[in-house]
């Protein structure tokens, strides 16, 4: 066989390969438009994402999934509010403030809660915070919004934290030691121009959390408490949309109204991350070209 | 003549871990001159002067024994502020490190950090700096954009004009033309000819006839020892060690 053929042969098998994935992606998404868009011919479009009921097996039914969403985002907001401030820090001290041996633990540990099942995150939302919440703030249940934001909080944080560092790490050794001989302090410094640095680099890991929290499924649907209305307060339940899912899928007849809309509420999460992960990709690339002295 | 002397090294060893970087270094160095530090790589030129400003501090596991004396008080004394240090002693770096801002953020970043916030005097001082650095006429109009836009001659005479801005006593330039082309180079060696009535100029370069064209004295460094040092005239033509005669005529480094 000669070299040219090789390679060629070569070439064609990488793109098989790579072409796999893509493939079946496409597939997974055709399938999930195919299923989900008939629940359209039955309610409209703004009746379905803005109407206030979702009661699937009464009758007649209800699909609005307005309350899911805002279920969705509220869990997904108050989780931001907490993993931002918890995972950007943890980054800037990991990267610029700890020592080398403090460094060397802290960053393998945080590695590590990104290993911890959801499942088991829920588990302990449900069996240590939710009788701890209930108690203390008298509450008829400990299954509900400040539950589910701290759970996936924990489970955003190492993201956000992770990429942030990176982000962190890749600021150019050269701004620091010209801050420095500016006579400005370690703090200064990183507050001046590390964390502007690399903040393109931050907001991704931002958003990318974001993401995370708001397609994760197990926690939500353990700990979120599952009332399919718009809440009043922290201390109410909601079901965001994979909770509400998992839940009814099982329950939902093959290609039932019910199993229509539950296929249309994976359209929305699905399209809802995609521009979560569009928005992540151009903000890391809006200030890629700003890098060091370029001769 | 005491005053004519800011800096003065005194048996300085300097190390990196066990690695001994530096051996019984005792310099002085003059008021308004430029004092050139050349030598071979490694030798230990960089290191000295990264220590006169206490740039060396920011590398873990290193150590310094002697005393390094800026106006005659040591700057390693445990009771010294290195961030008052650096801000008396300026530093310009091998390869044009601007900050990802605009010009004028760029100037103004030290003098702000020391408590200047007046926008007209921010605004005087930028002018005045880059009018010292050549660069005035260039950017005049383009303040407020992004000091990543220069070429990197212009970055580099940024970086002059941002270490001016603090009005230092001294500044350090750590090889400043080694990544520029030969017109921003001659640019830069005319500006430290400028700039040493006002300031104490100490400058590592691998280029020997640069040392010979600004610099008043000459210090030659040899594997983290201070060989020879004296009047510039007198290390170019007859220095009195064998070694750095055969370094200067490129016999080796």
């Amino acid at each position: 066989m000669t070299r040219r053929l090789k390679e060629i042969i070569i070439k064609r098998i990488f793109f098989l390969f790579a072409c796999v994935s893509i493939l079946i992606l496409g597939l997974i998404v055709t399938f999930l438009f195919r299923e989900g868009i008939p629940i359209f011919r039955i309610v409209s479009v703004p009746d379905f994402l803005l109407g206030g009921e979702w009661y699937p097996t009464f009758d007649p039914p209800a699909f609005g999934i307005w309350p899911l969403i805002v279920g969705s985002f509220i869990v997904t907001f108050f989780s931001t509010l907490i993993a931002v401030p918890l995972g950007v820090l943890s980054a800037v001290y990991i990267s610029e403030v700890a020592p080398r041996p403090l460094k060397e633990v802290l960053k393998p540990l945080i590695e590590l809660l990104a290993g911890i099942p959801s499942v088991v995150l829920g588990f302990f939302g449900m069996v240590v915070l939710a009788p701890w919440l209930q108690d203390t703030f008298d509450l008829p249940t400990g299954l509900n919004i400040v539950n589910a934001s701290l759970m996936l909080a924990l489970m955003a944080i190492p993201t956000i934290s992770s990429i942030a560092e990176d982000a962190l790490y890749t600021v150019p050794r050269e701004f620091k030691e010209a801050s420095y001989a500016l006579g400005a302090t370690k703090s200064e410094t990183i507050l001046k121009v590390i964390i502007p640095s690399a903040l393109s680099g931050i907001s991704t890991a931002v958003i990318l959390g974001m993401a995370r929290a708001i397609g994760e499924t197990m926690v939500v649907l353990m700990v979120a408490g599952g009332a399919a209305a718009i809440p009043e307060s922290l201390f109410d339940s909601v079901r965001p949309m994979p909770a509400s899912i998992a839940a009814e899928m099982g329950e939902a007849p093959f290609r039932s109204e019910h199993y229509h809309a539950l296929f249309a509420t994976g359209i929305v999460l699905f399209l809802l991350t995609l521009a979560f992960n569009l928005i992540a990709d151009y903000v890391s690339h809006k200030f890629k070209e700003v890098g060091s002295g370029t001769l | 003549m005491e005053d004519n002397r800011v800096i003065k090294t005194k048996d300085v060893n300097f190390y990196y871990g066990k690695f001994r970087a530096l051996t019984d270094i005792s310099m002085d160095f003059e008021k308004n001159r430029v004092t050139a530090l050349i030598g071979p790589s490694g030798c230990g030129k960089s290191t000295l002067l990264r220590l006169l400003n206490r740039m060396n501090d920011l590398i873990d596991g290193t150590r310094v024994e002697g005393e390094v004396l800026f106006e005659g008080k040591n700057i390693y004394d445990p009771e010294v502020d290195p961030v008052e240090i650096r801000r008396r002693i300026g530093m310009v770096f091998q390869k044009p490190n601007p900050f990802p801002k605009s010009i004028f953020s760029n100037i103004t970043y030290g003098p702000r950090l020391a408590g200047l916030s007046d926008r007209v005097e921010l605004e005087a001082l930028a002018e005045q700096s880059l009018k010292q650095a050549v660069l005035w006429d260039e950017v005049k109009d383009i303040l407020g954009q992004s000091a990543m836009m220069l070429s990197g001659g212009q970055q580099q005479r940024l970086c002059i004009a941002r270490a001016l801005a603090m009005k230092p006593d001294v500044l350090l330039m750590d090889e400043p033309t080694s990544a520029l082309d030969p017109i921003s180079t001659a640019k830069i060696e005319e500006l430290i000819q400028d700039l040493k009535r006002q300031y104490t100029i100490i400058i590592v370069t691998h280029n020997m006839q640069q040392a010979a064209r600004i610099s008043d004295k000459t210090g030659f460094f040899y594997i983290g020892k201070l060989i020879e040092y004296s009047a510039t005239e007198k290390i170019f033509t007859r220095p009195d060690v064998k070694q750095t005669e055969d370094y200067i005529t490129g016999r080796f480094g």
